[in-house]
């Protein structure tokens, strides 16, 4: 089901929409997902939901870095995941779903990592 | 079979024999009778003194033996000893059989006989119940409608009588200290620290003359006169008695039990007396002929009685019986340690005296000058923790680089590991260096698995930098992005006047910060005024609840707080949060801090209902914030028929004050309008209490996971004075506290503690008082309601959507159930915590 959601490239938002470190919550046919806009400028998507609590709040942690990897801070109970592979990197048995990211003509568009697999 | 113990008096030491006898009595051997001649349970007769500064009678509670084996008979005199039948008969005429009997009767203040010395308004030191009567005269003398200042005769220049004097001071009266010996704490400190000390005392406003006794002390018009021995009258209203104390062996002797050449229950190193089933402990003890006034050998004392009961063969041993003291009266250190007046046959004294910076050094050494054998400090004992442990051993340098300002700093290195590092619970370098390599880290950790350092804590220090060299790292770093702390951090941001994160990161730090110093550095530019704090950059860095000015909640909903100064609301104040909340939805609570919380906002409602709360008058109450939250009153002398001053008043005028203040941690507080407390002020991180002159200060108290009662800071103050002390005491945690910190384990960390704290808030001691003001002047000046700064700027309240491509669209899961008539988070459905999967 989540597939067929995002199966192809889905356009969100205005890049400029995106402050830099400041993430934002997308609605996509009921399914959520958070975007953040690094410092440097790279844009990445991972499932809005933080499993830990279940609340859909990802988009509203802290944005910042550990070693270097571009992190998201759970703003409940404070678990840190990468913005890369959205492994949690405070208990790396836990991952929220990561998206393909396109920004094009100024649009940010997003589709489920699984068709860059099948491609 | 059970035996029976009796145990004749409920002071510390009999507390601590009884508490040692169970903890290991396994078996229950011994069945205990306690007999008490205080109608209390027994205290911590060593804080004594912090009783008239506020500390109640539970707070200086030892705690009860809440077992069926102890039996604890409060108000019980015994009057006598019958060792043929081994027998105790107290003053209701009941007889006791013992098995083994032990002594804990202590001392009684010892009282010169001078003439008029029964009089209404002499008093002696000892007790609780003569702390209260005390207060009372002291509070009698300063009603009396007469001109002049009260004041008070204290007797003796001890220990004791310091302690005594700076009471007097508390209470209101002016100390005059007289001292028989020519100079104060004759048994601690030599000449020379002894004419230091007395300039450091009157420095305190306590009026020191020594060489001379007090002759008589007649009544005279309603108070007293106290004429000494150089002819001199002074008078006074109250007269204490501390001149030291005698072994209270009365009843040692009427049992015809051998006394010491100068009092006290003769006995053995094994605390035992000729008689072997009767023992004795504490102050009343002689042990080999010698009684000791501290509580550290009693305690030992009562840990090898306890043994001994139990079959062991603990011996009384010569550390145990270390006179060493440190303390710091009246704001001023003291220590004294070892052979600190030099009585070793060829001992050398080696002396530094700089009347000039206030501090005084002697160290005693052996005729070669190869073995330290003792020592006096004055003024600064900050090396006593280094030096004490040193006593008997070979000397690590010349004894004049060892005490000369900036001189050699004496590193744990230089102990053997057989040198005790804490004299109070004999925990010696190697059992340290043991505890380290088994895997302690942290100062905490030693305190737990050594007991180093839980007593007087002066090894504190030497156990940090035994923790260094021992290969232990002490990061003060605050995260992988800043090697600087917090405190540090703050100086930075303020001295280099930096106004942004990515500026202070890239000069300052690596990479792009994390959820630990992001919020730090927002904190520390809202704490110097930059701007709002959602402005620009700073949005990106607020933590949880400052991101959307409001408290996250488990699913992500949110509440609202208005402020409420005081906890004082109009009806019409009620009616519109009352109307908010029914017409959002809302679920709503009182809060403990005397407010209205309101649950189950989504983020994009928070603008509309706020544009309703200021519309009405209210502002944000920053429950969402590391800020000041409430300032909790009780209703105060306006309708209280026992109030003493305006307490919501004052609550309102300080509330609204450091409004919005951002700070390490949240800040509480609370305004009591008498000694009732009902605002429960000392649970607070600066609670106030009024009395009937003026307001008492407290601070660093705390409830949450580790309660705890706020200490007296300053009494009696008028209003300005205490305004002018919370503006420093708020700046200056502001400043330096950690990360997370409440005040009052930023208070317990700081070298120095509350004393520390009152030199620099209340003596200015680091002469940055009037920056600490200015800066809140600063802060007061600057404040701006941030709701309204929000509702008054489109771009900051564009973020208050759900989503970026559905703006007004609710979190879907988001639902609700009714529970008491109100809703509430719909349970949670289970969450899997594992790798989701995405597509197939």
């Amino acid at each position: 089901m989540t597939a067929a959601v995002l199966a192809t490239w889905t356009p969100v938002c205005r890049v400029d929409q995106l402050e830099p470190e400041r993430g934002v919550a997308a609605l996509l046919d009921g399914r959520q997902v958070a975007l953040f806009r690094t410092h440097e400028g790279s844009v990445h998507a991972l499932g809005n939901v933080d499993p830990f609590s279940g609340a859909a709040v990802l988009s509203r942690g802290i944005v910042g870095d550990r070693g270097g990897v571009p992190t998201v801070a759970s703003p409940v109970y404070k678990q840190v995941f990468s913005l890369v592979d959205g492994t949690c990197l405070d208990d790396p048995t836990v991952r929220v779903e990561v998206y393909d990211v396109s920004v094009d003509g100024g649009i940010v568009a997003l589709r489920a990592v699984s068709q860059r697999v099948g491609r | 079979m059970t035996r029976e113990l009796v145990v004749v008096g409920h002071g510390m030491v009999g507390h601590r024999l009884v508490a040692a006898l169970r903890d290991r009595d396994s078996t229950g051997t011994w069945h205990v009778t306690v007999l008490g001649e205080e109608d209390r349970p027994a205290y911590d007769r060593v804080a004594l003194s912090s009783y008239v500064d506020g500390r109640t009678e539970d707070e200086l509670s030892l705690g009860t033996h809440d077992d069926p084996l102890v039996d604890v008979r409060r108000g019980t005199s015994v009057v006598g000893i019958d060792r043929e039948e081994r027998l105790v008969r107290t003053a209701d005429g009941e007889t006791i059989r013992y098995d083994a009997l032990v002594l804990a009767t202590g001392s009684v203040p010892f009282v010169p006989p001078v003439p008029g010395r029964e009089l209404p308004g002499c008093f002696v030191y000892r007790t609780l119940d003569d702390l209260d009567s005390i207060k009372a005269a002291a509070r009698a003398a300063l009603g009396r409608p007469v001109p002049g200042r009260r004041s008070a005769v204290v007797v003796g220049g001890g220990l004791l009588g310091l302690e005594a004097a700076r009471a007097m001071r508390s209470l209101g009266l002016s100390p005059q200290v007289v001292e028989i010996a020519p100079r104060l704490m004759p048994v601690q400190v030599d000449e020379g620290g002894g004419a230091l000390l007395r300039t450091l005392v009157e420095r305190q406003a306590i009026a020191v003359r020594c060489g001379v006794s007090v002759a008589g002390i007649v009544a005279d018009r309603g108070r007293l006169v106290a004429q000494l021995s150089d002819g001199i009258e002074l008078d006074a209203d109250v007269v204490v008695f501390s001149a030291g104390i005698r072994a209270a062996d009365g009843l040692a002797r009427s049992a015809g039990l051998a006394v010491g050449e100068r009092g006290g229950v003769l006995v053995d190193d094994r605390c035992r007396t000729a008689d072997q089933h009767v023992w004795a402990v504490g102050e009343c003890a002689a042990l080999e002929g010698r009684t000791y006034g501290l509580v550290a050998p009693g305690y030992a004392m009562a840990e090898v009685v306890a043994d001994r009961l139990l079959g062991g063969d603990a011996r009384m041993t010569p550390a145990e019986l270390d006179m060493s003291t440190q303390l710091k009266l009246l704001g001023v250190d003291v220590a004294s340690f070892g052979d600190a007046h030099a009585t070793t046959e060829g001992a050398l004294p080696v002396v530094i005296n700089d009347p000039v910076a206030g501090t005084y050094a002697k160290l005693v050494v052996s005729d070669d000058a190869s073995t330290l054998l003792g020592g006096v400090l004055v003024g600064d004992a900050s090396r006593y923790a280094a030096l004490r442990p040193l006593v008997g051993q070979a000397l690590p340098a010349d004894p004049v680089a060892l005490i000369a300002p900036g001189a050699v700093e004496l590193g744990a290195d230089a102990l053997p590991d057989g040198a005790q590092v804490c004299s109070c619970n004999a925990v010696t370098k190697g059992a340290l260096r043991e505890a380290i390599a088994e895997g302690a880290c942290t100062v905490a950790d030693l305190k737990a698995c050594t007991r180093a350092g839980t007593s007087c804590g002066s090894c504190v220090p030497l156990l940090k930098t035994l923790l260094v060299q021992e290969g232990v790292e002490v990061s003060k770093a605050l995260c992988e992005h800043f090697a600087a702390s917090r405190a540090e951090l703050f100086e930075i941001v303020a001295g280099a006047g930096i106004t942004t994160f990515s500026d202070l990161v890239a000069r300052h730090g690596t990479g792009r910060g994390c959820d630990v110093c992001k919020p730090v550095v927002a904190s520390i530019l809202a704490s110097l005024g930059r701007g709002h704090i959602l402005a620009g950059e700073q949005a990106s860095l607020q933590d949880t609840n400052d991101r959307f000015l409001a408290n996250m909640q488990r699913d992500g909903t949110y509440s609202v707080v208005p402020r409420v100064p005081g906890g004082e609301i109009t009806p019409d104040g009620l009616i519109v949060i009352g109307e908010v909340a029914r017409d959002f939805g809302l679920y709503t609570k009182i809060t403990g801090g005397q407010r209205i919380d309101m649950f189950g906002a989504r983020v994009e409602q928070l603008p509309e209902i706020w544009r309703r709360l200021v519309d009405a008058g209210f502002e944000s109450g920053h429950a969402y914030g590391k800020a000041l939250r409430t300032v909790k009153s009780c209703v105060g002398s306006t309708w209280c028929r026992y109030g003493q001053q305006d307490s919501v008043g004052l609550a309102v005028e300080l509330e609204l004050r450091y409004r919005g203040l951002r700070s390490p941690h949240k800040i509480k507080s609370g305004v009591s309008g008498c000694a009732r407390e009902c605002a429960e002020a000392r649970s607070k991180d600066f609670g106030i209490i009024a009395t009937e002159t003026g307001w008492n200060l407290y601070v660093g108290g705390n409830g949450g996971f580790t309660p705890r009662h706020a200490d007296l800071l300053v009494s009696d103050v008028d209003t300005e004075t205490l305004v002018r002390l919370v503006d420093r005491f708020l700046m200056f945690y502001v400043r330096t506290a950690d990360r997370l910190q409440r005040t009052a384990s930023w208070i317990e960390a700081m070298e120095g503690g509350l004393d520390h704290l009152r030199a620099v808030i209340v003596d200015d001691s680091l002469g940055i008082c009037a920056d600490l003001e200015a800066a809140m002047a600063a802060h007061v000046a600057s404040y701006a309601d941030e709701w309204t700064g929000v509702l008054a700027d489109e771009e900051k309240l564009s973020r208050f959507v759900s989503f970026v491509n559905a703006p007004g669209s609710p979190d879907p899961t988001i639902s609700f159930v009714t529970e008491r008539g109100q809703q509430v988070p719909a349970p949670r459905t289970p969450v899997l915590i594992g790798i989701p999967e995405v597509g197939s």
